[in-house]
């Protein structure tokens, strides 16, 4: 059973060596679980600042900055694991460091026929 | 099972079916994974028993007989399926050969299944308000109509919670087990957390015309009563208790006409001794294990109320110590007020009013009724009635349910 895990968290409050604290643990962690063959990737995000939105409606292609939605939290990356139930992708979520200072999202992954496979 | 045996007709069956189906349920869900599927088989199971047992007698073991029959029944449910989806087939052959081993499930396994079943309807990934419907429907077997009657919302609402939490259960796989022994004490608090409001919404609705459900409340001691067996915990056995010792004061606690009796004013004679004699040796296994918390403080207290003849004659020097424990535990502003209440009786309505007034000056339950209810009554005590009536009226302006507004309403006659 595949989980997304997206990682919320106020970009704004992390300190440098924070965040080089936060990648360093994130990068054992993914290392950890890709022993146990759960890993299937992960990566952080730069900053909502550089994104940019893009729709079409009507054939017409309509390209913005942004998204900048009113949430304290944004996304700010993510982890793709696999895991037997919703209780051991919990205790993973739980060790994302994110999650020490913002929110995981753990949302499974619906297994749509057809696609390349990963690996 | 033995006296089920000599009477063959529906009416056993339908024993069977009273004492069973959520068992078989159950240990039916475990078997095929799926909830919905479950309550298919569970129901075949059953339509094939009404059959059968009238004309070939009730089998030795009722609930194996089912399990088997609903497995069955299950298997051929998907083979059915399985003309229209070739994967379906691959899970009615694992069913199959899976089945061999568990044809007959011990006692045990049946008891686990239940505990399973109360922890996956009460995952903290579910709402609340899902965790108390799924929970009410899936393992009491309760209709989707007692439970919308019980909680006064549409049948429709119920419906749709049951529906979606049983779709997060099969997306997100929530998984059928006991907890793992790192997970398991916030997991026990969650489904505590859902027992204690099951049996609160019962025992005093939190709007409408009546002041008890008693329905409800028997649910949730049962509730109890099968998480205490299977895994008596100290915290377990407290609720356990404090169900138990408030269930005891029911009848006490309504006038005919539906008013509100206080603990003070309650005809003790009427308290059930029964109920008592067992809260409160539930209540001192409880406070006996190292690892007991704030369930098993208040079944204490309930404990110590129990034990007094007459309101006068309550031991508040020893409630009030338990009070102590349980601010240190949980320094929450509703423990405060009601640690205030004690130290009123204690002390007198003074020392209450001085604590209850230095909650509300900090700004905490200023929208709470009964803070303002008990500050009122102080007052009231000490003969400053100005400062009762107002204390009552915002009181009574924050209470929506009739009894305590009644309740109130006399108050405020009283000191005017």
């Amino acid at each position: 059973m595949k989980y997304m895990m997206l990682v919320y968290t106020d970009e704004t409050i992390w300190t440098e060596n924070e965040r080089e604290a936060c990648f360093s643990e994130s990068v054992a962690l993914t290392h950890e679980l890709h022993g146990k063959g759960q890993y299937l990737t992960a990566s952080p995000l730069h900053p909502v600042a550089t994104a940019t939105s893009v729709r079409v409606r009507e054939g017409r292609r309509l390209v913005t900055d942004g998204p900048f939605a009113e949430t304290a939290e944004q996304l700010g990356g993510f982890y793709l694991i696999d895991a037997t139930n919703l209780d051991e992708a919990i205790a993973i979520a739980a060790r994302i460091p994110g999650a020490k200072k913002g929110t995981i999202e753990v949302r499974p992954v619906y297994e749509l026929p057809g696609l390349p496979r990963l690996n | 099972m033995d006296k089920v045996r000599s009477t063959v007709g529906v009416g056993s069956v339908e024993e069977v079916y009273r004492l069973e189906s959520r068992r078989v349920f159950a240990t039916l869900v475990r078997l095929l994974g799926d909830f919905d599927l479950a309550e298919e088989a569970l129901h075949e199971a059953f339509t094939t028993a009404i059959e059968q047992w009238p004309r070939d007698g009730v089998p030795e073991n009722p609930r194996a007989w089912l399990v088997s029959t609903g497995r069955f029944k299950a298997i051929n449910v998907l083979r059915r399926r399985a003309k229209f989806a070739a994967s379906l087939a691959f899970v009615a052959t694992r069913l199959e050969e899976l089945g061999k081993e568990t044809a007959e499930p011990a006692d045990q396994d049946v008891e686990d299944d239940r505990l399973r079943l109360v922890f996956t309807c009460c995952h903290p990934a579910l709402a609340p308000a899902t965790q108390i419907a799924l929970t009410l429907r899936e393992v009491c077997g309760l209709t989707t109509e007692d439970i919308a009657a019980a909680f006064l919302t549409a049948p429709a609402t119920i419906a749709q919670r049951i529906v979606r939490g049983k779709a997060k259960i099969r997306a997100a796989k929530i998984p059928y087990q006991v907890p793992s022994l790192a997970d398991l004490p916030d997991r026990l608090d969650s489904a505590l957390t859902v027992i204690y409001l099951v049996f609160n919404e019962g025992y005093s609705a939190s709007a409408g015309a009546s002041l008890t459900r008693s329905d409800l409340s028997e649910e949730a001691i049962r509730l109890g009563r099968l998480v205490a067996e299977l895994l008596p915990d100290a915290e377990v056995l407290g609720l356990l208790a404090l169900m138990l010792l408030h269930e005891s004061r029911r009848t006490a606690r309504t006038s005919p006409t539906g008013n509100i009796i206080l603990l003070e004013q309650q005809d003790r004679s009427r308290w059930n001794r029964d109920l008592i004699a067992e809260g409160r040796a539930l209540a001192a296994r409880a406070v006996a294990e190292p690892t007991f918390g704030a369930y098993a403080i208040q079944a204490a207290i309930a404990a110590v109320h129990s034990e007094a003849t007459t309101a006068t004659d309550t031991d508040w020097k020893r409630i009030v110590a338990w009070y102590d424990l349980q601010v240190q535990a949980d320094a929450s502003p509703v423990v405060e007020l009601n640690r205030a209440v004690a130290v009123a009786m204690r002390d007198g309505p003074k020392a209450g009013l001085s604590l209850v007034d230095a909650i509300l000056n900090r700004g905490d339950l200023t929208d709470y009724h009964l803070a303002h209810a008990a500050r009122a009554d102080f007052a009231r005590r000490l003969g400053r009635f100005d400062d009762a009536r107002l204390s009552y009226q915002r009181a009574y302006d924050l209470t929506r349910q009739e009894p305590e507004r009644r309740f109130l309403e006399q108050r405020l006659r009283e000191i005017s």
